[in-house]
């Protein structure tokens, strides 16, 4: 407890006391309850950043919270990873063998997990891969609740039907953004995610430390950088970047940094890596970097030397990489897409785009207007101290977890 | 003696309702019928919420008409609905469909608009609790207003309006039952415009007005008003 005790004090620190004694209230009525969080990995992707903090904070403040981590083969990861596609709209079908092999990897998961999920309060259910399993709980002690971290505006129907038949049977649900959020029998709540500003992708580095990115990817820190961080993913658009960074380097000798860590379920990802080197073919200002997906120092370090961030995505679940970017003071220049539109407050805290052509004229714009950089990027992060950290977070999930276990009125005093 | 104020703090979880609207008619239907604490929410909500705190509008009506219908003749006519001007959210609600259908009818080719972005009606629940705290002294109160969480702002400066006999904060409402006239007091608290401005502003502008006030007095007779 020694260590954990330290964990809301260091948090204190950046988002003032008045934050964190509403947590330590708030959390009082909710003492002792036993909370279960499961996903399908516990590295990579901003739903694991997460729970590796929301974890810790809920026990400090006196919740009985664990979390797990279901596990399957390739053929798994494969149906999953085409789930999320179909969610985030791609036309994709899923074979009678991969939903079978689906459903059989969740009910062996079930057995091991059995325990937990017996005699939790509340279950979190993370995302598509671990949907299923309330089929195993017909009859359930606790409150489950389906956490959708993706972009479900505009699903493919026959996934999304396939998904939601398990979905259903939830109590509740929770989605990033309200334009997300499908009709199902049960409430809908609304949570944007978060950052973490302790997590070693968000903490401050030195100058020293920042020194030494430069010199070891090969960049000239008297020139200026642009980055995108992200996973090789086609929605996250990295061949447009390139484009993009081809439009500016007529005016501007920049730099270009396309970072991304992979994730272990994501078998997509090589493939859309060939076809961003092949894009950028020999130019040695263009730094690909595949990076590991738990090298978060060096995320963190490249958002730090980078003089503005894109996130160029065609859609988005919500765009955690922009939060990370915006609390570093920098300007993003995003896809008009989802979440990202949430963050980025045009013309405030950076600019939405939506071709390659748009983020070429915002970068140019904000590389001859320095001082509106300078600006831009001391808003973003203001306006992710307010309003995106990890605190703000686990207000709404304690908000929601009252809200579920004790009623359904629109005004509970608790 | 008046009796202890009991400091309260409250939070906000939003819930989708599904509904949604992509013309400025179908807001209008969507208004007329929708549950009463999506008025409050899209009004209200945007203090409790992750919000730019530069807005150019501070209800979500007034948003979309600007932003999805592209109409500024009727963002800045809903923007300007204070909605402490109501009685209660009927009220509200019809005033704001009234605006709507004014400029349905003003306007030739809004009714066939379609918005680039739909509006989705959201509601909200909200979690009182009781912090456990109480005050005695109105100096006592006064010292901790900068130190009070938004969420203890927004539910005994806004939230009270909906709750209170006289539709005003709790503040004013445990300073009338001082023996010592905190009339002067609860006139500056008045002047305090709850819309318009964030919750940490509202703070402030509250800190302000208790100081001042109760620092004056304090000066004056050495002893702070019971």
């Amino acid at each position: 407890m020694g260590m954990m005790a330290s964990l809301l004090a260091e948090y204190e620190k950046i988002v003032g006391t008045d934050v964190i004694d509403q947590l330590r209230q708030l959390s009082g009525i909710l003492s002792g309850l036993n909370v279960v969080h499961i996903n399908s990995t516990k590295e990579g992707g901003g739903v694991a950043e997460i729970l590796h903090r929301l974890i810790p904070l809920k026990n400090e403040l006196g919740l009985n919270a664990r979390w797990e981590v279901i596990a399957g083969n390739r053929q798994f990861y494969q149906c999953t990873k085409l789930m999320h596609n179909a969610l985030q709209g791609n036309r994709v079908e899923l074979s009678q063998e991969l939903l079978k092999n689906y459903e059989e990897t969740v009910r062996e998961n079930c057995e091991e997990l059995r325990e937990y999920l017996e005699n939790a309060d509340i279950v979190f259910i993370h995302d598509p891969q671990p949907a299923a399993l309330i089929a195993h709980y017909p009859v359930h002690k606790g409150k489950w609740i389906w956490r959708c971290h993706i972009d479900v505006s505009h699903p493919y129907r026959q996934v999304w039907k396939y998904l939601r038949d398990h979905v259903r049977h939830y109590d509740a649900s929770i989605w990033s953004l309200s334009e997300f959020a499908q009709p199902l029998p049960h409430p809908l709540y609304l949570i944007a995610p978060s950052i973490d500003p302790l997590s070693k992708k968000n903490i401050e580095l030195s100058s020293d430390d920042l020194d030494k990115t430069f010199t070891k990817y090969g960049l000239d820190p008297m020139r200026p950088v642009i980055t995108q961080i992200s996973r090789f993913d086609r929605f996250k658009d990295p061949v447009g970047v390139i484009h993009s960074y081809r439009l500016v380097r007529e005016f501007h000798p920049i730099q270009l940094v396309l970072a991304g860590g992979g994730a272990t379920d994501d078998p997509e990802g090589e493939e859309v890596l060939a076809q961003v080197r092949q894009a950028a073919s020999d130019d040695p200002d263009i730094h690909v970097l595949m990076l590991p997906p738990d090298d978060h120092l060096t995320i963190n370090a490249l958002q730090r030397i980078s003089d503005i961030i894109l996130q160029k995505s065609t859609r988005e679940g919500f765009g955690l990489t922009v939060t990370e970017a915006m609390w570093k003071g920098k300007p993003v220049i995003g896809g008009d897409t989802g979440g990202i539109r949430l963050q980025v407050i045009n013309h405030h805290t950076g600019f939405l785009v939506n071709t390659p052509e748009g983020a070429a004229l915002r970068i140019r714009y904000l590389l001859k207007r320095r001082e509106k950089l300078e600006e831009m990027g001391q808003k973003a992060r203001r306006f992710v101290l307010e309003n995106f950290l990890i605190t703000r977070h686990l207000r709404e999930y304690l908000t929601l977890m009252v809200a579920v276990m004790f009623k359904r009125e629109d005004r509970i005093e608790a | 003696m008046a009796e202890a104020f009991a400091l309260k703090d409250c939070a906000l979880i939003a819930i989708s309702t599904g509904q949604q609207a992509q013309t400025l008619r179908e807001l209008r239907d969507r208004i007329e019928t929708t549950n009463q604490s999506c008025i409050y929410y899209h009004f209200w909500g945007g203090l409790l919420r992750p919000r730019f705190d530069d807005p150019e509008f501070q209800n979500d009506f007034a948003v979309w008409a600007r932003h999805s219908i592209h109409d500024k003749p009727l963002a800045e006519r809903l923007a300007l609905i204070n909605p402490t001007d109501y009685e209660d959210l009927e009220d509200l609600r019809t005033k704001v469909v009234d605006i709507i259908e004014e400029r349905l009818e003003e306007s030739e080719t809004l009714p066939y608009v379609r918005a680039s972005n739909n509006f989705y009606f959201v509601r909200s629940q909200i979690v009182v609790f009781d912090t456990g705290r109480r005050f005695y002294d109105p100096m006592e109160l006064a010292s901790l207003i900068p130190r009070l969480s938004v969420g203890s702002i927004f539910y005994h400066f806004i939230d009270a309006r909906r709750r209170t006999q006289l539709g005003k904060d709790d503040f004013t409402e445990w300073l009338k039952g001082f023996d010592a006239g905190y009339e002067p007091l609860n006139k500056q608290i008045a002047t305090i415009d709850p819309y318009f401005t964030t919750l940490v502003e509202l703070r402030g502008e509250l800190a302000e007005v208790f100081a001042r006030y109760l620092g004056r007095k304090d000066g004056h007779d050495g002893q702070p008003a019971r």
